[in-house]
């Protein structure tokens, strides 16, 4: 369990972390997304007691993580960037942090077979991949046995098969009773791992939802039509549960009724029609149109036609 | 979409972990970390090792100047550079290995930063005290007994070189310049850490130490002779000149003196490493 209570952090002029307030539950995966720059690694740092906070405080199972007497039984972490001396071996890393609480030797060759990397464990890690890396970075977390499991960002630089791993194992860690926090800025990655979400943006919370709840609140499928006779066409449509919104650039989207139907009323009417597509607003788009304002780093200007779904990433 | 906050409790867990009772974080068990990583990274045994050489090749190669056994490049009868105590001359190499080991310590610390391994250490041990406390002992005790051994092995390989001329552990004040040696070089990597975790940056760290082992001394000679008498003996390079001799002038401190400025030094310092590693960001 994690609580966040009036969370602030602020660099300077800038105020990366801005009066955050949440839970994190056990047992589930809870996603923590944000475009980049929005606070999300600031605020998993002060969780872990690595920076101070402006405001607030952070706890880890009911205390700040300086007063457990095990911290790495309590919360394991990874956080940005690989974080191992580049001469020292992957074993050597490990044993190095688990003889700081007492962890085993049996329990650091024990995760180095979870993740995967026993056969290179006494090879310096400047010479890992960056999977590799990211793979000794979740070794070092689960390490203590930890009941909070907290990773940032970990799919960053992975390949298909990494990014699989790192879902279910995320899934299992969640499914043996452990807190999962892990953040993203993709919504798509966390539509498939998340179970609950917790969106930030600009330092400051904008949601937090379950997977469920969000994804039925930006369900909104509609129809793209175009036509020469808008007017008609709007007036055959409307009511009982669909509405019409005539876009800038003389094109209809409805919703509430099939492009089947539209078809058939319009050929009824004699209208013709020069584009009848249906549009599905992925959770992606939901996640931009939510985070929209919070961008702090615009690449080009988000143009927003509704079939447009390849700017799915621009603002990432 | 405003903030948004769900009700709903969900299942409660099904924990399958246990609570383990024997692990918790203690002083010795950083310490036992620290030592782990510090004999893991090749590059500190090998420079650690490479100070030690320093010590006992530059002992035994000043003494052979001295005798004449080895002449110096540009002719002349030598070893004047190297004063007439014996028991100075086979610690010449005390001179080089202080930077050496100021070094080590040095990049103790930053390398950690570096790395980013600093945010892994901290959030092990979270209470951030013990981790900077444990690099003190650990890198004090292994330079302590590394360069114990070395300033020893020079001591007997410079005495042997000057046969006649030399002295023995028995002489009046010969085993305390010999330990002396040895604690000044653990004293001066202590002073490394220090600045490690005040600058937190390998090329500041480095630039502060060569400056105030090296440059400090060269600066003051600038200077009247009067602020010089008053300056000099306070240098940290000076408590190295006390500890590693024999006899005493007023130039310098005396032996005991010099110890406690040296050990002021390593406390102040220290001091202000806890102070800064407790109050600002881990990175």
């Amino acid at each position: 369990m994690i609580e966040v209570v009036n969370l602030s952090k602020r660099y300077g002029d800038t105020l990366a972390v801005d009066a955050l307030e949440f839970t994190v539950r056990p047992g589930i995966v809870t996603g923590f997304l944000g475009p980049n720059g929005a606070g999300k690694s600031t605020t998993m740092r002060m969780i872990m007691g690595l920076d101070r906070p402006t405001t607030g405080h952070a706890l880890v199972n009911g205390k700040p993580l300086a007063e457990h007497r095990a911290p790495m039984h309590e919360v394991g972490a990874l956080l940005e960037a690989k974080g191992v001396h580049p001469g020292r071996t992957a074993r050597d890393h490990l044993l190095g942090l688990a003889a700081t609480t007492g962890i085993s030797t049996k329990r650091v060759d024990e995760v180095l077979e979870l993740v995967g990397i026993t056969e290179v464990a006494r090879k310096r890690a400047g010479a890992f991949s960056l999977g590799m890396g990211q793979r000794l970075g979740i070794a070092a977390a689960l390490l203590g046995d930890p009941a909070v499991v907290m990773l940032d960002e970990p799919v960053n630089g992975l390949d298909p098969e990494g990014v699989r791993w790192i879902r279910y194992l995320l899934q299992d860690l969640a499914s043996e009773g452990r807190t999962v926090f892990v953040s993203s800025h993709l919504m798509n990655e966390m539509a498939v791992t998340a179970e609950h979400l917790i969106i930030v943006g600009r330092g400051k919370l904008i949601a937090d939802t379950s997977l469920a709840d969000f994804t039925a609140a930006s369900a909104r499928n509609s129809v793209l039509v175009r036509t020469d006779r808008q007017a008609t066409l709007r007036s055959l449509l409307v009511g009982d549960g669909v509405s019409v919104t005539e876009d800038g650039d003389g094109s209809l989207e409805v919703t509430g009724v099939t492009p089947r139907e539209i078809g058939e009323r319009a050929a009824a009417a004699g209208i013709a029609l020069h584009e009848l597509t249906p549009i599905r607003a992925s959770l992606e788009d939901a996640f931009m149109e939510l985070t929209g304002d919070s961008v702090q780093y615009h690449g080009s200007p988000v143009h927003n036609h509704p079939a447009a779904h390849q700017h799915e990433e621009q603002a990432a | 979409m405003s903030t948004t906050t769900l009700g709903t409790e969900s299942p409660a867990p099904r924990s399958i972990r246990i609570q383990d009772p024997h692990l918790a974080v203690t002083f010795p068990r950083v310490v036992r970390s620290e030592w782990i990583k510090l004999r893991s990274v090749r590059s500190t045994v090998i420079t650690l090792l490479a100070s030690a050489v320093v010590v006992v090749g530059f002992g035994a190669v000043a003494a052979a100047v001295q005798t004449g056994s080895i002449t110096p490049a540009g002719g002349g009868r030598g070893g004047q550079g190297f004063g007439s105590d014996p028991t100075g001359i086979s610690l010449a190499g005390v001179n080089l290995a202080q930077l050496i080991v100021a070094i080590v310590g040095v990049l103790l610390v930053t390398s950690e930063y570096s790395t980013g391994s600093i945010r892994g250490t901290l959030s092990a041990v979270p209470r951030r005290w013990p981790m900077v406390l444990a690099k003190v002992v650990v890198l004090g005790a292994v330079t302590f007994v590394v360069q114990l051994v070395a300033v020893f092995i020079a001591f007997f390989a410079g005495q042997s070189i000057l046969g006649s001329k030399g002295v023995t552990l028995g002489d009046n004040g010969v085993l305390a310049a010999v330990i002396g040696a040895a604690v000044f070089l653990t004293g001066t990597a202590l002073l490394g850490v220090a600045l490690g975790f005040l600058l937190r940056s390998t090329a500041s760290g480095i630039a502060v130490a060569v400056g105030a082992f090296f440059l400090l001394p060269g600066i003051l000679s600038l200077f009247s002779t009067s602020i010089q008498d008053d300056i000099r003996p306070y240098l940290p390079s000076s408590a190295g000149t006390s500890l590693t001799s024999v006899t005493h002038t007023a130039e310098y401190l005396n032996y005991w003196p010099a110890l406690a400025l040296l050990a002021g030094y390593v406390v102040v310092l220290t001091g202000g490493a806890l102070l800064r590693m407790m109050r600002s960001d881990a990175t």
